[in-house]
């Protein structure tokens, strides 16, 4: 390639050291989602007036992308000593500023308390959520503000683009991501090498690069904070992908609920044409790329490849026969690369560090790290990045600190409506592609879902095949019907209409509904029913012979009453109810009437002192 | 203030911004959405006239997806978070609430016009689950006294009983 490269990489480098120096004094505020729902964007408004106020307008603020402790949200980090503040007030900025950011000094109240030693602690990485994290991808969501294209430079970004058009052949790029052993992080784990491989070879042009963004499992929203916090990381990877597979035409398919992530997407687009890192002659070389971003509509099952190809062509998403390859005839019936949002982000990395350090990091399998999302009945929700092969039990109970009010593990759910339910015995499975398929789940995009002793599994099983119901495209009969019929019998399980071989007769409906759907949709869909019958049957058969419901969910099985011991008659469960059925004088015990009793939980969640109870 | 469009205008404004593509049917169509509040009949025949698409084509593209109406929305707009992590924390009992409360199921609009109710798969945002999006203000939280507290807030600001 051109001398051109490299003066032009050289430039930004220079460019960078002047930016950033290591004593440099700036604040990360989480400007995510979740932080900006707890009131993040105040934060930040107040911090600025304030830094004007007391003469340090210098310091940087960067509203940066999601900073993965969710749970501690609105949070910050307080640069060069890192101080670590989580849910932060407008009213403690004045303190911060005159304190933190003058004189150095931490603030004990809003630093993070060890839960078990009560130890006070100041930096990001001392905190156990944080401690035995490998945030490779994601831990530089902490030093971008997603919004300037200058952070990103700063953190050596668009190096490993530099080097791939300076450096490297196609050929070259595909031998050293298949030498990594990246696979893809969307859900199957295909070799993301092989893919790119299929395609360069492929006849036909134009050839088509897509990042899939539309991260429909419920609970993983790994993708969406990679596209709010990090954009370029993507981009980078897409456009190194388009070179190694000779591609000029990009997509991202951004799901429609991310509004946050189209906008900084849009603008990280900008920035890299204005800085000619996409366009004509990318970095004065002969390689021209482009990308262009899709919103979704709302359809779950546009996350399956030739969904989304049909949805980017402006049609209803619906999936075709696999026989016919998205390498050979994806997008427009042209060759495509469609690899998940956080693969792509993989790849500047494994350029930047080598695929050898890539491949020294996970299992025999599979490399690299994952991000999961933890939510559930967890104490420390967030976003957690790991080595492959790391350990459910390290995620949950280590950097997830637990269950939530010291309740009973009951099981995790990954790989969202096509994975399954694992439970308390496998809690040592070191967590890669494989293991999990072995045992009836999946990997998916990397959601975990933690469930305590209160959630039914019945009605797990329930829930997804309710989600399936309405996101079948209606295309393979077996898929619309039959996952009709199943969510139908589990409707009446969890009823208590269940009927004897029900437990069968989901079994066999199952293995027909995955060998009669042309996609993983439909083919994936008895997923969550095999693995909640495999791990917890004595549940479907206390729903069906017993008509009870163990955990106290399935509100045809349960009813609720009032601990007398503990109603102190106040009444307020009294006006919250709205079917009357809680009557009694003040001051004096009160009684359900289960006949009207709706189990709506409003009574529960507004009791004071914990008199109604589940039976 | 400018002068009021009608929707046919609006609409082929729109398409053309789009560069009258046939391609662009979803991303028309989700303009014309935001413009509207809803998919009028007008809007997509001069939709499907201008882009040279056949009306059964955006017709099919119009029902398929599920951020897409053909009847007016409400002016405030109430998504419940379906997602896994939110189901686990109690999403259902929000959703009783709001249906009882607002005498209205999913899909549905007050007569007022000033609530529809809709249910989401996900929205991202599992760490504050059980999560409910008001128009674009996310809710993290919900408990079902916060859930009276909103409506009654909006009624009260729009007027209303």
């Amino acid at each position: 390639m051109s001398g051109n490269t490299d003066k032009q990489s050289h430039a930004i480098l220079d460019n960078l050291t002047l930016y950033y120096g290591p004593k440099r004094k700036f604040v990360a505020i989480c400007a995510g989602t979740g932080c900006r729902a707890y009131g993040s964007l105040k934060v930040k408004d107040a911090l600025e007036a304030e830094l004007k106020k007391q003469n340090m307008a210098d310091v940087d603020v960067l509203a940066t992308g999601c900073l993965g402790f969710c749970e501690k949200g609105p949070m910050m980090i307080i640069h060069p000593d890192k101080y670590f503040y989580q849910s932060v007030k407008e009213s403690d900025i004045p303190e911060i500023v005159e304190k933190t950011i003058g004189r150095g000094e931490a603030i004990s109240r809003l630093l993070y308390r060890h839960p078990e030693t009560k130890k006070t602690l100041f930096r990001e990485e001392d905190l156990p959520f944080y401690k035995k994290q490998l945030r490779a991808v994601f831990g530089k969501n902490g030093m971008i503000d997603p919004s300037r294209i200058e952070d990103y430079f700063a953190i050596d970004g668009y190096q490993a683009l530099a080097k791939v058009l300076a450096e490297m052949t196609p050929e070259q790029v595909i031998s050293e991501v298949k030498k990594a052993g990246l696979r893809g992080r969307g859900g199957g784990g295909f070799p993301a090498a092989v893919k790119w491989e299929g395609v360069r070879k492929a006849a036909g042009e134009p050839k088509y690069v897509i990042a899939n963004g539309d991260e429909g499992d419920p609970g993983a929203y790994m993708d969406r904070s990679l596209m709010e916090g990090n954009p370029h990381s993507v981009i980078e990877g897409m456009i190194i992908g388009a070179y190694a597979v000779g591609s000029n035409h990009g997509y991202i398919y951004v799901r429609n609920e991310y509004p946050l992530a189209v906008e900084n997407l849009s603008k990280a687009i900008e920035a890299a044409r204005a800085n000619g890192l996409l366009g004509k002659n990318i970095l004065g070389t002969d390689f021209s790329f482009d990308i262009q971003i899709n919103k979704g509509a709302g359809a779950f099952v546009c996350g399956e490849s030739s969904a989304l190809f049909a949805s980017i062509e402006g049609r209803a998403g619906e999936p075709r026969a696999k026989y016919v390859h998205a390498v050979d005839k994806g997008l427009y019936d042209k060759p495509t690369v469609l690899n998940n949002v956080e693969t792509w982000a993989n790849v500047p990395l494994i350029i930047n560090k080598g695929a050898d350090w890539f491949a020294s990091i996970g299992t025999e399998g599979s490399k690299g790290t994952k991000i999961f999302s933890l939510v559930g009945k967890i104490n420390n929700t967030g976003l957690v990045e790991v080595p492959m092969g790391t350990t459910l039990y390290e995620i949950i109970y280590d950097m997830g600190g637990g269950i939530t009010g010291g309740r009973k593990f009951k099981a995790v759910q990954t790989g969202g409506p096509s994975g399954g339910c694992i439970p308390e015995s496998l809690l040592d499975l070191p967590v890669d592609f494989d293991r999990l398929y072995e045992v009836g789940s999946m990997m998916g995009s990397g959601g975990m879902i933690v469930m305590d002793d209160t959630s039914c599994m019945v009605d797990v099983a329930r829930y997804f095949l309710e989600f399936l119901k309405e996101e079948s495209c209606g295309k393979c009969v077996p898929c619309r019907e039959g996952v009709r019929r199943m969510s139908e019998i589990l409707e009446d399980i969890c009823a208590g209409r269940g009927r004897e071989g029900d437990i069968e007769l989901l079994e066999t409906m199952s293995a027909a509904i995955a060998d009669g759907s042309l996609c993983a949709l439909g083919g994936s869909a008895p997923n969550p029913v095999l693995s909640t019958i495999r791990h917890f049957r004595e549940e479907y058969e206390a729903h069906i012979r017993d008509h009870r419901c163990p955990a106290g969910v399935c509100k045809a099985l349960i009813s609720y009453n009032i601990d007398a011991e503990k109603c102190t008659g106040c009444g307020v469960c009294v006006k919250v109810c709205a079917t009357k059925a809680i009557t009694g004088e003040l001051k004096k015990v009160h009684t359900i009437d289960n006949e009207k009793c709706t189990r709506c939980g409003a009574c529960i969640q507004s009791c004071k002192f914990d008199a109604i109870y589940v039976k | 203030m400018t002068k009021p469009i009608s929707i046919a205008a609006k609409t082929r404004q729109i398409v053309k911004k789009h560069g009258n593509a046939k391609g662009a049917v979803i991303a028309v169509l989700q303009d014309l959405q935001e413009a509207f509040n809803y998919l009028p009949k007008e809007a997509l025949k001069t939709a499907a006239k201008a882009m040279d698409v056949p009306m059964s084509r955006i017709y099919e593209a119009a029902t398929f997806y599920t951020a897409f109406s053909l009847e007016p929305r409400g002016k405030h707009v109430v998504k419940i978070c379906k997602g896994t992590a939110c189901h686990v924390r109690g999403a259902a009992i929000l959703q009783d609430r709001f249906e009882t409360t607002l005498g209205i199921k999913p899909g549905g609009t007050t007569k007022d016009g000033l609530f529809s109710l809709e249910t989401v798969n996900c929205v991202g945002a599992c760490a504050l689950g059980p999560v409910v999006v008001i128009n674009t203000e996310y809710h993290g939280q919900v408990t079902i006294s916060k859930v009276d507290k909103i409506i009654k807030k909006i009624n009260k600001e729009e007027g209303a009983q």
